[in-house]
């Protein structure tokens, strides 16, 4: 017996390391390779954003949640901008909701693009899938730099609608990127989900249980995965979810492939929701004429709101004290939330099955530490 | 349900619990149950078994400092045989505490978000709260936060330790009366 | 057959690869410095003050109210007002900035300063080839580096800058206009 203790072994998968998605940490325990214990340890991003907002305006917070989740800053000032909405009583137009749910489901597109182009690449495929992914990526992000200024950082929305309305060039060039982007997904596909090396490496790797997953407070295609019809734009049908027909893909096994699976489906229900939104959008103002940009003070008060980010559900809790600054605000950030379970999933497994399972988690540092 | 029914189930179905309904002033309309601390637990447990709320969204702390209430109060008085009214300012103190504040959800029944409250008893000696982690997990990591930012204690919980600080960091960042340490690189080089 | 997943993957691999020797789509790589990408319009990287005409002193269009200053998130600009003050393009008298310092390495390139000026006097330019060898100095822009004639902002956001001048244009009649009949009456 003695001899069994000798075998283990306790490895920092460090902060500097290429698989971990970020500054992130992990103490690992090991036998032999197989995972007897993990702690996630992170912090190494903390950039204090909560205290940053109290500290500031509520039109001065906008960038700030831009670098949450720094490869979806349309879907975090979303969130933002529907708590702030949400909190002040203000009503959105028409042509500015449309607008929204177009750049929100670009960016889930080329979100769920990346991660499984990162998943790949944490396999061991060398970059092949990401940079196939990161082509149409870049497509999206050129769009962004037309319509908001910057590629990623948008700083886009405003509490009552959208900065600025988009060109009817604009509206033409997204419509020819979706029509393109199935065809990019037919191809992706057949590079990868008939590959066997990549299903013996994720089936039966890294199950999630069903009632792990609700009671852990899971959201997002990990949820979904592991066959919870949770879908906030089904459930809460903020903005104008409801007038999309769009379905929900469920997974049956909560697996790595399951979870992977997830993102490929859920960029075909995205195009089909592109489709019609970019069919069916008005004309008109994108925001009220009489709004104020700068100044808001909304009434004390309190409000939660959350959105179906690419990452699981995006929450903003706001608490107002008649000032221009609020006085709590709280992001809920769906990473640190499904980091909960990645020791659970990762006991029993090799050390090389960890790195899968952190990728098909999808996160991103900037959301977890804020 | 709304949040009298689930008041009222409270208060039956947990002897002794005080609950109270905290009105929010926005347009939001997201009123909160108050619960106390010693039946926190309790509470807790009869609304993930019975009422099935199963998802715990969001676990947050507030700080709220300790307040100076200035009541200005109208009394007549008699001087010198002539009844007037004198204006007399009265101060009240308000003392502070650490709100941890529970987002509830449904994922079975797809029901709406219910928010509940807990307050410790003052800011500085006694900040313990009961964990609700072996209830919802999803408190797990949020609670630990809690714990690093604002000082909240939560008695209960598997593994409560400093989350987004360095072990050995002393201060809690995100209280009201937090003063940042002195930017040491930055001060060095403008002495240059 | 145990590897088809595989021999299909590799046959994407290759139409991809032989494609981009004959489709344009497939050929992805800009072989930049020597290859650019036209700039978007929109494209924003950090803020710069328009000048009208030709000297930046006289014709700067800041009137230093120091909304930009209050509203920019980091707190990167610091603006110092003059005592004195100087005619403006409808001819009323404004303050100007004394003192107009934007610390380049604490700016987000948000936009929010040029989204609150009301008087259309400061703008992103879309420059991002910026390195400097000077941390300090180099990277805390003052009023002389910030200012930018009114053709460089044409140059940069024609659409943009075509709606400023109409509206400018106005203003300019509309005070114009005020003034003769104010001549006029007396």
């Amino acid at each position: 017996m003695s001899q069994v203790a000798e075998d283990i072994m306790e490895i920092s998968m460090g902060p500097q390391h290429p698989s971990t998605h970020g500054v992130f940490r992990m103490d690992v325990r090991l036998e032999g390779e197989r995972v007897l214990r993990l702690k996630p340890v992170f912090g190494y991003l903390h950039r204090n954003h909560e205290k940053i907002a109290e500290n500031a305006s509520y039109l001065a917070a906008i960038p700030y949640t831009d670098r949450l989740d720094y490869l979806c800053s349309m879907t975090n000032n979303w969130g933002y901008a529907l708590a702030v909405e949400k909190l002040a009583g203000l009503a959105v137009p028409e042509r500015a909701e449309y607008i929204r749910v177009i750049v929100a489901e670009l960016t889930r597109l080329q979100n769920h693009a990346g991660m499984v182009g990162f998943l790949l690449q944490d396999m061991g495929a060398s970059g092949t899938p990401l940079m196939y992914a990161f082509t149409q990526r870049e497509k999206v992000l050129d769009l962004f730099e037309e319509l908001s200024g910057a590629r990623m950082m948008c700083n886009y929305m405003r509490f009552g609608g959208v900065r600025v309305d988009c060109s009817p060039e604009w509206l033409r060039q997204t419509a020819a990127l979706v029509a393109a982007f199935g065809g990019f997904l037919d191809e992706f596909e057949q590079l990868l989900t008939g590959n066997e090396i990549l299903m013996a490496r994720t089936q039966g790797v890294g199950v999630l249980p069903q009632e792990l997953a609700i009671n852990a407070g899971v959201t997002g295609p990990g949820l979904r995965a592991s066959g919870v019809n949770y879908d906030l734009r089904k459930v809460d049908r903020y903005g104008i979810y409801e007038r999309f027909q769009f379905r929900v893909p469920l997974g049956e096994h909560g697996d790595v492939f399951d979870r992977y699976m997830m993102r490929v489906l859920e960029m075909r229900e995205s195009v089909k929701i592109l489709e019609q939104a970019l069919r069916d959008i008005p004309s008109g103002p994108v925001m009220d004429p009489k709004a104020k940009v700068r100044g808001l003070r909304p009434k004390v008060g309190e409000a939660y709101a959350r959105i179906e980010s690419p990452k699981g559900e995006l929450g903003f809790y706001l608490i107002s004290d008649g000032t221009p600054n609020p006085y709590r605000y709280r992001v809920r950030p769906p990473s640190l939330i499904n980091l909960t379970v990645l020791e659970d999933m990762c006991l029993g497994q090799n050390i090389a099955d960890v790195v899968v399972i952190l990728g098909s988690i999808d996160i991103v540092m900037g959301e977890v530490d804020r | 349900m709304t949040l009298e029914e689930i008041k009222n189930r409270l208060q039956s179905g947990v002897p002794g619990c005080q609950v109270e309904l905290v009105v929010n002033g926005s347009p939001s309309g997201q009123n909160s149950l108050l619960i106390d601390r010693d039946h926190g637990f309790a509470a807790a447990t009869l609304l993930c078994d019975q009422i099935q709320l199963d998802f715990c969204s969001n676990v947050t702390a507030v700080d709220w400092p300790d307040r100076e209430k200035t009541d200005k109060i109208k009394t007549k008085q008699t001087v010198d045989g002539v009844e007037k009214e004198i204006e007399r300012t009265i101060k009240t103190r308000i003392p502070g505490y650490l709100e941890v504040v529970y987002h509830l959800f449904s994922m079975s029944k797809h029901l709406g978000p219910v928010v509940i409250r807990m307050r410790t008893g003052n800011r500085s000696d006694d900040v313990t709260v009961p964990s609700l982690t072996p209830i919802w997990r999803s408190a797990e990591f949020q609670e630990r936060e809690a714990f690093d930012l604002y000082g909240v204690v939560f008695e209960g919980h598997p593994d409560l330790r400093r989350i987004l600080m360095w072990e050995g960091f002393t201060d809690y960042p995100m209280r009201k009366d937090y003063v940042p340490p002195p930017d040491d690189e930055l001060e060095g080089l403008r002495e240059q | 057959m145990l590897g088809l997943g595989i021999v299909k993957g590799l046959i994407e691999t290759a139409r991809n690869f032989l494609g981009s020797y004959v489709d344009k789509n497939r050929l992805v790589t800009v072989q930049f410095p020597e290859e650019r990408l036209p700039v978007a319009e929109a494209a924003r990287n950090f803020p710069f003050l328009i000048y009208d005409g030709v000297d930046p002193e006289q014709g700067l269009r800041c009137v230093a109210c120091q909304i930009c200053e209050k509203e920019c998130p980091p707190r990167c600009i610091t603006i110092e007002k003059s005592k004195d003050k100087k005619p403006d393009f409808v001819g009323k008298s404004q303050f100007y900035p004394a003192v107009f310092d934007i610390d380049v390495s604490v700016c987000m390139s948000c936009q929010i300063c040029v989204e609150v000026c009301p008087f259309d006097a400061i703008r992103m330019d879309n420059e991002f080839e910026l390195s400097t060898t000077d941390r300090f100095g180099g990277l805390l822009w003052t009023k002389e580096k910030l200012a930018r004639p009114n053709e460089h902002y044409l140059a940069i956001h024609p659409t943009e800058a075509a709606e400023v001048e109409a509206r400018r244009a106005e203003e300019k009649a509309q005070a114009e206009a005020k003034k003769q009949q104010a001549a006029v009456t007396q």
